[in-house]
């Protein structure tokens, strides 16, 4: 497989309606050439039609898509070159493996002998050269996708579009193929688009994340500032787990139940607000008083997740979860009292609620 | 306790089996006598004379039976191709681009089920009439009646093979691949909705085939037509045409189900190929 040098992409100013439903807000995106963004949201956020104007499967009502500095807002998408693999199994079920993988070879008017040479190479690529005379029936998920995105990779596109290739994948297989796509995006080089509602992830194979909300991108990030750092509080409470306690912001920082942390955002007027506390944040003190004080509370359940645990605290006012090395949850089970301590991480908070 | 389970199994197979025969013997039994009876009857020797064939061999002697006979499969392949034409790529674009015209399209393609073949004459005649006389008379117009006539089936046998299909999935992903939308009816939906093509095309054939009311009425002489007129002056000759005709169809059928059952089989043996895999 020879180096590609990947593109860049520029959404500009999009706009997408359907009927009252604004699909996408003035969304604008640059793609680094060889860079994996991924956008993330909840459903009905606009990721996809992102993904599908850029891939030409849709027209925008404004704006421009810009792919290596050529406008191509007016292409139809058997005139882009773009790759895609589809979120449904979307094989030709009368073509084998390394003829669906030769497809896209044939309508370039590739010559036979180096269609096949070709789409088996796209195949070794993916780690499927085994099953190239395998009809997609006889295919599983994983292996239908992989055989997908050799599809797509075997024109060799300037962009890759992959629209939640994993989400119809059982866990173990999606995990493996995550990693897959992302050593193979690294391999080729090749400048990608990752639409997925699945934050780890989003999170585990993108360079920078965009978190999207109705049509457009609340955050734009490298996946570790987007969690740490969150931009707003749409972005806290969708990205990883938040715990919601009450405090009052005041002297430069937010006061939680006795404990003074320091803010992420600037300008916060003082008064009461809403601090979004990460349950990692959190931490269950071995020494002090458990009969009283602000952050005391009665451990309600223990959530095994392997080498962490999720403990559920009762405050009286208020659940607070708190992420912890198993060997140390274990410690304490659903009915004991503890007291807990908030690491002084910058946090931030939500001044509306 | 097991061998208690397994013969109360095995007596419940054999009854299932039985019920299954008998059902397949009095249904034989219910088509084959008539057309069994109708062959008895085209061989049948006048007077005290032995069987013959001699009204089967004398149906190439008949040119205006030879006439029906070449006007109707002309009749079968026109409307058929005609029908597929039209309504294999409407639906493909009703289905991607304006899926809420479905229901409307749905009720327009089944009308001509509710409506008797006697009454569509009435609305057809004038229209006949004027390409009678503008533009041709020749029997082979009848492919258009014909072509509404076969609709319902039609439709109703793609769009099984349609909804078996994801047509938006697949046509995109060959639209991204750099196909033309020809290109992707031809090469990616037409193979994949093959069994409900040749579903379509073997109703239609059968169909048009065995249609008198509309050809009687209309005035045009094909098949069934020239049968019913040679049934007064040469009734050997008559049945043994309508023998031939129903024994047409039914191996036209009989071929379809065969088709059908083969591709099962193909997908049964893909889901054990899958199956072995994944255990490997």
């Amino acid at each position: 497989m020879p180096e590609r040098v990947g593109v860049e992409v520029r959404l500009e100013n999009l706009k997408r309606t359907y009927g009252p439903v604004v699909a996408l807000n003035d969304l604008s995106l640059t793609i680094a050439p060889g860079e994996l963004v991924a956008l993330l949201g909840p459903s009905g956020c606009g990721k996809t039609t992102a993904l599908r104007l850029l891939a030409g499967l849709e027209e925008a009502d404004g704006g421009r898509v810009v792919v290596d500095g050529k406008d191509v807002t007016g292409l139809p998408t058997n005139r882009r070159n773009v790759g895609m693999v589809f979120q449904a199994y979307s094989l030709f079920p009368h073509m084998v493996a390394w003829e669906n993988v030769a497809f896209g070879l044939q309508m370039r008017k590739v010559s036979t002998e180096e269609r096949k040479q070709r789409a088996l190479e796209t195949l070794e690529l993916v780690g499927l050269e085994k099953y190239a005379n395998r009809y997609a029936s006889q295919l599983s998920g994983g292996q239908q996708q992989r055989v997908a995105l050799a599809r797509a990779l075997a024109i060799r596109p300037q962009v890759l579009l992959l629209d939640e290739p994993l989400s119809a994948l059982d866990a173990k297989v999606r995990a493996r193929l995550r990693d897959e796509i992302r050593r193979i995006q690294l391999e080729v080089g090749i400048t990608t688009l990752f639409v997925t509602h699945d934050q780890e992830e989003a999170l585990a194979i993108a360079d920078r994340v965009g978190v999207m909300q109705s049509g457009h991108l609340e955050q734009l990030g490298p996946p570790i500032t987007v969690y740490s750092r969150p931009a707003t509080p749409f972005v806290a409470e969708f990205v990883g787990l938040t715990n919601r306690i009450p405090g009052e912001v005041k002297l430069g920082g937010v006061e939680v139940r006795g404990t003074q942390l320091p803010l992420v955002q600037k300008d916060v007027p003082t008064g009461p607000a809403i601090a979004l506390v990460r349950p990692e944040a959190v931490t269950i003190t071995g020494d002090g008083d458990t009969s009283s004080g602000p952050l005391v509370g009665t451990v309600i359940a223990v959530a095994f997740l392997g080498a962490t645990s999720r403990v559920t605290v009762d405050l009286g006012d208020v659940t607070v979860l708190a992420q912890l090395p198993t060997s140390a949850a274990s410690e304490h089970p659903a009915g004991t009292k503890v007291r807990l301590a908030l690491r002084p991480d910058p946090v931030l908070v939500d001044t509306h609620n | 306790m097991a061998a208690v389970r397994g013969g109360f199994q095995r007596s419940k197979r054999l009854k299932l089996q039985v019920f299954r025969t008998v059902v397949l013997l009095a249904a034989g039994i219910f088509f084959l006598v008539p057309i069994g009876a109708m062959f008895e009857f085209s061989t049948r020797g006048v007077g005290d004379k032995p069987r013959t064939l001699e009204a089967w061999q004398s149906i190439g002697t008949y040119p205006d039976l030879v006439a029906a006979i070449t006007a109707s499969l002309e009749l079968a392949a026109i409307t058929t191709i005609v029908m597929l034409v039209l309504l294999a790529p409407t639906m493909v674009w009703v289905r991607l681009k304006l899926p809420g015209l479905s229901p409307i399209m749905e009720f327009v393609c089944l009308l001509p089920l509710t409506i008797p073949a006697i009454v569509l004459v009435v609305g057809l005649a004038p229209i006949y009439n004027w390409m009678g006389n503008n533009f041709s008379d020749s029997i082979l117009t009848l492919s258009f009646a014909y072509v509404v006539l076969v609709l319902p089936y039609a439709y109703r046998s793609l769009e099984a093979g349609l909804a078996a299909i994801d047509v938006k999935t697949l046509s995109e992903a060959a639209r991204s691949l750099g196909a033309g939308w020809l290109t992707v009816m031809w090469r990616i939906i037409v193979p994949n909705i093959s069994s409900a093509i040749l579903n379509s095309a073997f109703l239609s054939v059968a169909l048009v085939l065995g249609e008198y009311t509309i050809a009687n009425n209309l005035l045009y002489n094909n098949l069934q037509v020239e049968i019913a007129f040679l049934g007064r002056a040469n009734a050997g000759v008559s049945i043994a045409v309508a023998v031939a005709s129903l024994v047409f169809a039914f191996v036209i059928l009989v071929l379809l189900s065969f088709f059908n059952r083969g591709r099962g089989r193909l997908q049964l043996a893909d889901l054990q190929q899958v199956m072995r895999t994944e255990r490997g």
